[in-house]
This record gives structure tokens, C-alpha cells and sequence, in this order.
């Protein structure tokens, strides 16, 4: 006997991502998902996202790695409530492991929290956490041809974050070629150039990020 | 990369609907999987052989329909396939598409005694 099924393989992931999505309307809290391969700089971008915000939004982070509490250290050290998620192998992070962490975070006193997803420019993307906005970054030495070789996650994106533009002299990337890429693929995104080693463009990142923020 | 999680997601799913149905065992699969969704069939394959392990759908066939990355042009709306990651329209050149279709993941159909 045949049953036809139709159904999502992540069905119940999804389901779970509603769940934490529900959850977070409730609090009144905005999430944001930030994925891309590893070392292209999004613990960066978290940190000085932090530091520009101090004082005016109340951020969390949850962290997701394969392994280690490194980041979870960093990030603790500005004073802001961190959860490290340990995947203990798998590339991406899931939607129970996120709603155990905001378990314990302290979402009355949170207006934003920023998920720093596994780095990997392919799985994440296929896992729905309950967030508001996707952020993917790119970074410099990676090269601009990655949007065509890992299309997926670079369609899904709310905000594409060039990061390192000030190795912009050293490389070949090529920025016209690269929002040429992004704009015909997904003209909906966002897209800002940043360096948070010297501080050009954060302060347009900084904007959106404020502006998505659920009053 | 993300099999083992997928493949478990999928076992799970098909057990559900096999319970649902009142059938004994599952004997076949059918997956849908979209080309973009970068899942590696051979490797859902092997992860089944050992999740589906004393389950009833334990030795069940596994056959997979690969969906074609396919995209919409903007500017003259004609339809093609994504080859070689290449997003660009055959017909006026633009670069400004849609993905229409590759990103499927899903069970179609399952097969029960």
C-alpha cells in the first residue's frame, strides 16, 4: 500500500522554530541569525554590533560551534548574556537546541538576540531557527565568487555583510561583480560593506540592525 | 555534511506516517531532493542503513527524484535550468532571477505492508 506523505523532511524542526518564534513575539524580542563559513568574521561583527549598540539595546548572544567555549568567553567579556551551543560535530544549528538556549536567557530583559550559527556557507541554511532576519557574511579573502558556488543561503539572506573590505587592496575580489551577483539573485537583501578593524561601514550595519528591532 | 541530521528527521517522519497508516513494516522510500539543498543521496543511504536499524522501516528501498536548480528571469520571465552555478538568463543575459525550483526536500511517498 502506497501513502503519499508530502511532507518536509524538517517538518519537525520547523515546527519547533515556530514554537521559539512564538515565544519570542511574546517577549517582544528580535532575532537575528547570522551564518557563514568559518573566519569570515561574524563573532567580529557580533562584538563590535554589541559595543555600538551598549546601553541602548539589550542584546544576547547565543553562540554555536562544533566545539569549545571560545567565543562564548569572548562575547561574555562585553558583559552581555551569552549561551554556548556545542554540536559536538553536526555543521549547523538546530531549533531545539536554540529554544533550550533562550530557556535560559533572560528575554524580559532582552530586546535582541544575535544567534551565531556554526560556521558553514551550506547547512545552516536548510534549519529554521525562529528567526527574524538571516544575516550572511562574506569576507574579503574568501573571494566574490562564493555567492555563485554556495547560492543557497546568499538567496534566504535579509542582510549580506561584506566583512575585512579594508584587504579590499590585497585580493581580486571583486566588489561590482559581487553585488551585481547578489542584487540579480536576491534584490531584497541588504548589503554593506564593513571592516571592524577599522570601523568603515559599521555604522550603516549598525542602523539596520536597530531598525529591525521589534519596538 | 548535514545528512545525519536530515536522515534522522527523515526516519522519523517516515515512522510517524507508517504508525498513522497502521503498517507493519516499510518497504520503500521516495525522496524528493532539490539539487540546491546540497543533501548527498549516497550518504542519506548509508545514514538510513543504520538509523532505520530495528525500526520497522528497516531494509526499506530508498529512491530519490533530484530536482534541477531552475530559475526565473526578471526581465523576459523565461524559465531555465542553473547550470554550472551560472545565474545568469540565456535569453537577455540579465543577472536579476528568481530560484523557482532546488531547494525540494521532501518525502514524497512511502511504500507499507
Amino acid at each position: 500500500m502506497e501513502i503519499k506523505v508530502l511532507k518536509d523532511i524538517l517538518s519537525a524542526n520547523d515546527q519547533i522554530a515556530e514554537r521559539n518564534r512564538a515565544l519570542l513575539l511574546a517577549k517582544k524580542v528580535t532575532v537575528l541569525n547570522v551564518m557563514s563559513s568559518p573566519g569570515s568574521g561574524k563573532t567580529s561583527l557580533i562584538l563590535e554590533t554589541i559595543r555600538a549598540l551598549k546601553g541602548r539595546v539589550r542584546i544576547a548572544v547565543i553562540e554555536g560551534d562544533i566545539a569549545s567555549t571560545i567565543d562564548a568567553q569572548k562575547v561574555g567579556q562585553e558583559k552581555v548574556p551569552v549561551v554556548q551551543i556545542n554540536t559536538g560535530g553536526e555543521c549547523h544549528l538546530e531549533a531545539g537546541q536554540v529554544g533550550r538556549a533562550l530557556d535560559s536567557l533572560p528575554l524580559d530583559q532582552t530586546d535582541l538576540v544575535l544567534i551565531e550559527n556554526v560556521g558553514n556557507l551550506v547547512c545552516p541554511g536548510e534549519f529554521r531557527l525562529g528567526e527574524d532576519k538571516k544575516v550572511v557574511i562574506l569576507s574579503v579573502p574568501e573571494g566574490d565568487d562564493k555567492v555563485h558556488k554556495y547560492p543557497l543561503l546568499f538567496t534566504m539572506a535579509d542582510a549580506v555583510v561584506i566583512t575585512k573590505i579594508d584587504l579590499l587592496p590585497y585580493t581580486r575580489f571583486d566588489v561590482p561583480a559581487f553585488l551585481q551577483a547578489i542584487g540579480g539573485m536576491n534584490p531584497q537583501a541588504r548589503v554593506f560593506q564593513v571592516s571592524c578593524t577599522s570601523g568603515e561601514g559599521l555604522g550603516e550595519w549598525v542602523e539596520w540592525v536597530t531598525s529591525v528591532i521589534r519596538k | 555534511m548535514h545528512e545525519m541530521a536530515i536522515t534522522q528527521s527523515m526516519v522519523n517522519l517516515v515512522l510517524e506516517e507508517a504508525r498513522k497508516g497502521g503498517a507493519r513494516r516499510v518497504t520503500s522510500i521516495s525522496l524528493v531532493l532539490g539539487e540546491l539543498s546540497g543533501v548527498v543521496g549516497d550518504c542519506v543511504e548509508l545514514y538510513f542503513g543504520l538509523m532505520s536499524r530495528d525500526t520497522p522501516a528497516e531494509g526499506a528501498a530508498i529512491s530519490i527524484k533530484s530536482v534541477p536548480t531552475r530559475a526565473r528571469c526578471r526581465k523576459c520571465a523565461r524559465e531555465f535550468e542553473v547550470k554550472d552555478l551560472d545565474w545568469i538568463c540565456p535569453e537577455c543575459g540579465s543577472v536579476s532571477v528568481e530560484l523557482v525550483a532546488g531547494h525540494e526536500l521532501f518525502v514524497e511517498s512511502i511504500e507499507v505492508e
